[in-house]
């Protein structure tokens, strides 16, 4: 049962193959079993999943289901989720049970979903690999000597190791769609405002968005169909009704214009990468779309600005954790400055420290100017590029990520080798645009993704884009070694 | 760019956070390997080019001044580390 997709789960409850109870009780029990191997849940909530799954089989047994009723999933634990803790990968949060939901957490119990826990993240999102946990590195179902990406690398590698079929997740500089590519599965970052960030505790608030993984487009398009809905509670959430996405997935792609970006292909691609893409590139012309050369030329500027604006926006936006109101308290504080000054100094791991004091020197008087609003300005050349590319082509294509997985700690000693593995990602987020990775290969033995960035709301059509594809190759349908060998 | 301890410890004030004065120098080199990549952006002609706060350029929503959340208070500073009488309590500030 734990290799079916959400589209079969939701056939085989209907057609009473099986229950919601026995699925959720397969998985939970397979949770108990693997994820010790791969530490992709932080919280695991069995009972509370097995009275919802009940609640399910009694609403499908009366013919009143709703778009997910009864299907398991699991929530990034960055999305508050109401008594079940959210730590948010952090020690300052290690104790926080929030009393309200996520909007998105709100929006799947709305559709009948089942949620089986809270999945691992690096602290805050910071960070590329999944290492930056409290909780411990989550490991690549594909080699456990490997990272699983991040900052959803919890997420990723739960649906990857096929504990869950589909989870949710975040992405402020591509962590929805660089785990995606180092774990062989399927995940989305919408456009910026389509899903509410209500009750998802904000790293970056301009680039922060909550999307799906799952293990096929099909599926990615089930969750989207549900978490994408207007909010009065996020006055950045865009005024868009929810939509269902699977309805133009099996639209012809003959004439599709695919965007490649010359600047995507040049020093610091992996050559195996490079080359599984362009098998993908192929691919994609025998289905009848026809690809055109552009060029996004403040492509190598991306990284920079976004570490200077991400930050920022961290700086401020992590200010409440301050051991006052709820989070973690230093003991025996001498005074209100200490009680500050050793909560959050004992409270933050090294990443998240590290990204508030480069936040703080962008922000302080004297480099305000030179740092902060440069990067903005470099914001808009970065979008003025894709509106140009946009003008010529439907969608863009290029890889997802520059390597494979690589090792755990290999690249912990230089943080900027490893945002550097976000290099192809990140200035989508800047623009505010929708992306997705989708497997297409292999290269050194590790799962490869291929990146596909839309125009603004256009997620319809790159669901459609890459459902095309998995249609047509089984790169998705690849089970990660690891989790075949502990069945 | 060189980040010398001296920065470091101001900016760790600023933030308020403490850094421990074994660690300060690797927070101060990598700190500077951060600045210098962020640096390539002054070599970026950007003359009359607007800033962008926003990716989509959105204004900010504005509703009718009215409540339209219930008072949780007592579920809100239940979460607090030390409370009392629907207060949060925090260490003495003046002697």
């Amino acid at each position: 049962m734990h290799q079916l997709t959400i589209a079969e789960i939701i056939r085989g409850l209907r057609d009473k193959q099986f229950s919601s109870v026995e699925i959720t009780s397969h998985l939970l029990e397979r949770i108990q079993q693997l994820d010790g191997h791969y530490n992709s849940f932080i919280t695991v909530t069995g009972e509370q999943a097995l009275r919802d799954a009940a609640a399910a089989d009694t609403r499908l047994a009366q013919g009143d289901a709703p778009a997910l009723c009864g299907v398991p999933i699991a929530h990034k634990d960055i999305f508050c989720t109401s008594g079940v803790r959210t730590s948010c990968g952090s020690k300052m949060l290690d104790n926080f049970v929030p009393p309200y939901d996520a909007t998105v957490v709100d929006n799947f119990q709305q559709a009948g979903a089942v949620s089986l826990g809270k999945t691992n993240m690096d602290e805050f999102a910071m960070g590329s690999s999944n290492e930056s946990s409290f909780y411990g590195a989550v490991k690549n179902p594909w080699d456990l000597e490997r990272v699983p990406g991040g900052s959803s690398g919890g997420s990723a590698a739960a649906v990857a190791a096929q504990l869950v079929p589909g989870t949710t997740a975040t992405d402020t500089g591509g962590s929805i769609r660089q785990p995606a590519a180092l774990t062989g599965t399927t995940g989305l970052k919408p456009t910026y405002g389509r899903v509410s960030r209500w009750g998802m505790i904000a790293f970056a608030s301009s680039l922060d968005q909550g999307g799906p993984i799952a293990r096929t487009a099909e599926d990615v398009a089930l969750m989207l169909s549900v978490m994408a809905s207007a909010d009065k509670k996020d006055s950045t959430c865009l005024d868009r009704p929810q939509q269902d996405y699977t309805a133009n997935l099996n639209d012809t792609i003959a004439g599709l214009k695919i965007g490649v970006p010359k600047e995507y292909f040049g020093e610091g691609l992996d050559s195996e990468v490079g080359a599984r893409v362009q098998d993908a590139l192929k691919e994609y012309e025998k289905l009848g779309a026809q690809l055109v050369e552009i060029s996004l030329p403040h492509t190598h500027l991306a990284v920079p600005a976004y570490y200077v604006i991400a930050p920022a926006e961290a700086s401020a936006n992590l200010s409440r954790f301050d051991g006052v109101r709820y989070g973690y308290r230093c003991e025996n504080p001498a005074d209100l400055r200490d009680l500050y000054m050793r909560s959050r100094g004992e409270g933050f791991g090294e990443e998240v420290k590290r990204r508030i004091l480069v936040g703080s020197y962008a922000l302080s008087a004297g480099y305000y100017d030179a740092y902060y609003n440069k990067a903005q300005q470099v914001r808009r050349l970065i979008k003025q590029d894709f509106v140009d590319a946009f003008n010529k082509v439907d969608v863009i294509m290029g890889p997802t990520a520059p390597n494979p997985a690589f090792k755990l700690g290999e690249k912990n000693a230089d943080p900027v080798a490893m945002y550097l593995e976000d290099i192809y990602t990140i200035a989508t987020n800047l623009a505010g645009l929708p992306g997705m990775s989708l497997p297409c290969g292999f290269a050194h033995g590790l799962p490869v993704g291929l990146q596909i960035t839309g125009n603004y709301l256009d997620e319809a059509r790159m669901l459609n884009v890459a459902h095309q594809f998995q249609q047509n190759s089984d790169w998705h349908q690849k089970t990660a070694p690891a989790a075949e060998l502990r069945k | 760019m060189a980040v010398d301890a001296q920065t470091v410890e101001k900016l760790a004030e600023l933030a308020r956070i403490a850094i421990s004065e074994e660690t300060i120098d690797e927070v101060s080199s990598r700190l500077g390997d951060v600045l210098q990549l962020v640096d390539q952006l002054q070599a970026v002609n950007t003359d009359g080019v607007e800033p962008m706060a926003h990716p989509l350029d959105e204004v900010q929503v504005l509703r009718r001044d009215q409540v339209t959340e219930p008072n949780r208070r007592e579920e809100f500073i239940a979460l607090a580390p030390q409370s009392e009488a629907g207060l949060y309590l925090v260490p003495k500030v003046i002697d």
